[in-house]
């Protein structure tokens, strides 16, 4: 866990006593709706479709156990009892008053939670692994940079108006589960041959109608250079990012249209101008950061104990084990995956009493810590393997304790027409159809690791591209279509998935879903070839055959 | 539009000059960046101060040969969502140490003050007079800063080292 300190907590106490002098003076009529837009989306608020909505941040998506009580105390005061955990480490809430705003604000200040620059076109809620500081094999707690980057984006002054949002994602292990290759910056922590530590830049990458996977721009920046290397691309993006045209102000149309040749020799002009300066970081400063980093005590405990040895006996409890318990780099201990995706539900929205249970939860068996993870699960991230059967339990008890994390029904989707103003079509009722088609859990197991992504337009807020089953709602002659492909990612081999044939009627997406796992089923060498390695192998073209042959 | 100068709403000396406006005798003129660059020799020579009106698309090194004669540089903001021109103001200062008035003009409203100040501007032609009244309490909104700027402030991570050299004194 990240401590705030008094400078911290100054700075998010002044941004919300100014958010509560914006929102008087747009009541009060002293601002315009366009000149409050701005404001009020650099603070998070948005206007959707039924009301405001109101997205929060959590940095590199980690949470103490007292300030998820805080995000269900907002839940349940200023809002109808529950939140939505989205793919970029926030949390939303969709019915809130404007009026109310300041005081949600001000009850999450208290726990050291904000909602800044979690819209607008400004640097975004820096994202990260939600293992990090956990993950065996990592590099190095990637959080730390992460945290100097929050800090360094927050309220920058020569950045807060940018062409567009710019968002950065931070990874520091082999698998990337940051998807820094649809961010507009990806980091990869690592170490150069004398053992220092850097970053390779990836740049341009994102989703949206235009996707791109970043390319690496540079593939050493030394840690000390980390902050001026961003101001570098940031400065570049800042003053030639276009402007004329919204649909092409991300800065991976600049680095498409320049070339990344072109683009990079920018940014090191410009980098040379500033590498030595102020935004130079030294050893201090980090470690200054790092020691408020506070890590759990840990036990030395047994790998392998009695409680867990006797629970293996429970089917249930196993199949659960199976897909929701990941290996921590302390032996006697686990990371434990919560699914927020049960049977028949939103994906990722959670009750403010399922918030708090968990918050409990985490205080009784993970050292008051709880992670959000861009797949919109939540995850313990110190579990002692001997109360794993218990943790179980508790979580059964509350509903969350579905045993379908990476599997067909773990879907990740945006809230699309129900809620959002963008949206073309619906996407929570699909994946709700999706879910019930596949809630057979031998099926699912058999199944395998099968990523369904759904977006309910164009913009991509569902990362549709990098599902491996992607599924795109868009709007044609006044009905809802939807265009499917296949053999996206979104890891450390990320990539587009490919369009399988003509888009589908809303009735028909959860078919053809089912038609091509069961071509996957019958395509695959083994039965531990991936879906997304036998698309990879076979392309397309079988799974097209198998969808539309008899449509 | 009032000027805010010096953390006060002061007068504006200035006249500012289209592309073809005739030359006046005396005074202090603004002049758009074209004019400036295509008669700069004749307009730096006459009497009354200097200062030129530079787009925010245009390349501010451009400016440099004339830094040293220039009383004011005016940057735009064509609407309070561009935000090139704070690029331009931290080149202006930082790199090219340009130490004359720095002017945002175009859409500049209460709610940049602070952003404006730490990128180096000292004077806003600001568009609502409840703005430019609300200027020093608006500026002084903030307290603590995370990044480093030409403007001096100390930042949140050097403020923290501080703390903990004091603190180390007596432990």
């Amino acid at each position: 866990m990240y401590a705030y300190d008094e400078i911290d907590r100054t700075l998010v106490n002044e941004r919300v006593s100014e958010f509560r002098d914006q929102v008087q003076r747009r009541l009060s009529g002293e601002l315009t709706e366009d000149e409050f837009k701005m404001l009020r989306l650099q603070n998070g608020v948005y206007l959707q479709l039924h009301a405001y909505m109101f997205r929060v941040a959590i940095p590199y998506g980690t949470l103490a156990s007292n300030q998820l009580r805080a995000l269900a105390h907002v839940a349940r005061k200023y809002d109808r009892g529950y939140g939505h955990f989205t793919t970029r480490q926030n949390i939303q809430f969709n019915w809130i008053k404007l009026s109310d705003l300041p005081d949600a604000l001000a009850d999450l200040a208290e726990v050291g939670i904000h909602a800044m620059q979690t819209s607008g076109n400004n640097m975004r809620n820096v994202t990260s692994d939600q293992w990090a500081g956990v993950a065996p094999g990592e590099i190095e707690d990637p959080r730390i940079w992460s945290e100097l980057i929050r800090q360094h984006t927050t309220l920058h002054p020569e950045f807060s108006f940018l062409p567009r949002k710019f968002k950065i994602a931070i990874t520091a292990s082999d698998h990337d589960r940051a998807a820094i290759k649809v961010h507009d910056i990806g980091l990869r922590l690592i170490k150069n041959e004398k053992g220092e530590t850097g970053f390779e830049v990836l740049v341009g990458g994102g989703l949206g109608r235009t996707p791109f996977i970043g390319k690496t721009i540079k593939h050493f920046v030394h840690g000390r250079d980390l902050l001026s290397y961003i101001e570098a691309i940031l400065r570049v993006y800042n003053q030639y990012g276009r402007r004329d045209n919204i649909y092409k102000a991300r800065i991976k149309i600049l680095v498409h249209e320049l070339g990344i040749e072109k683009f990079s020799r920018e940014v090191e002009e410009e980098w040379q101008h500033i590498r030595h300066s102020s935004l130079e970081i030294d050893d201090e400063v980090i470690e200054d950061i790092r020691s408020r980093f506070i890590y759990p005590a840990y036990e030395k405990l047994p790998h392998m104990p009695d409680e867990l040895r006797q629970a293996a006996a429970d089917p249930n409890f196993e199949a659960w084990r199976k897909n929701s318990v990941a290996s921590h780099k302390n032996p006697g201990y686990s990371i434990v995956t919560i699914s927020l995706k049960p049977i028949g539900a939103p994906p990722g929205d959670a009750t403010a009493e399922q918030m708090d249970a968990l918050a409990d939860l985490a205080d009784k068996y993970s050292f008051g810590e709880i992670r959000v993870g861009h797949e919109q699960n939540l995850a313990l991230p110190h579990v002692a393997k001997r109360d794993l059967p218990a943790l179980w339990k508790a979580l059964d008890k509350l509903g969350l304790a579905t045993p379908n994390v990476n599997l067909i029904t773990d879907i990740i989707a945006c809230p699309g027409l129900d809620y959002c103003s963008l949206a073309n079509a619906r996407s929570i009722p699909i994946a709700q159809e999706l879910t019930r088609r596949f809630a057979n859990h031998e099926l699912a197991n058999l199944i395998g690791r099968l990523h369904i992504n759904i977006s309910g337009c164009i913009n991509a807020c569902g990362h549709h591209h990098v599902g491996h089953i992607g599924i795109l709602g868009v709007e044609k002659n006044g009905e809802e279509v939807y265009q499917i492909t296949i053999g996206g990612r979104a890891d450390e081999n990320a990539a587009l998935g490919n369009l399988i044939g003509p888009g589908v009627k809303f009735d028909e997406v959860a078919d053809v879903v089912e038609d091509i796992v069961e071509a996957y089923l019958a395509l695959r060498e083994r039965p531990d070839e991936l879906f997304m390695d036998t698309v990879k192998r076979l392309g397309v073209e079988p799974f097209k055959e198998r969808v539309y042959a008899t449509r | 539009m009032p000027l805010v100068n010096g953390g006060k709403i002061a007068d504006d000396s200035f006249v500012k000059l289209a592309v073809d406006t005739p030359l006046p005798e005396g005074g202090d003129i603004l002049v758009p960046a074209e004019r400036f660059v295509g008669e700069a020799d004749a307009l730096l020579k006459r009497a009354g101060k200097i200062g030129v009106i530079w787009p925010n698309n245009r390349d501010i090194s451009e400016l440099v040969p004339y830094l040293g004669k220039l009383a004011v540089v005016a940057l735009v903001f064509p609407t309070f969502r561009d935000g090139r021109a704070y690029s331009q103001a931290r080149l202006l200062r930082e790199r090219y140490n340009y130490r004359g008035e720095l002017r945002a003009t175009g859409q500049v409203l209460r709610d940049q003050f602070v952003f404006m100040l730490r990128a180096g501007f000292d004077s806003f032609e600001v568009k609502k007079q409840a703005d430019a009244e609300a200027f020093m309490q608006t500026a002084k909104r903030y307290s603590v800063f995370y990044q480093p700027t030409g403007d001096g402030r100390i930042t949140a991570l050097h403020r923290r080292m501080q703390l903990r050299h004091s603190e180390g004194v007596g432990t």
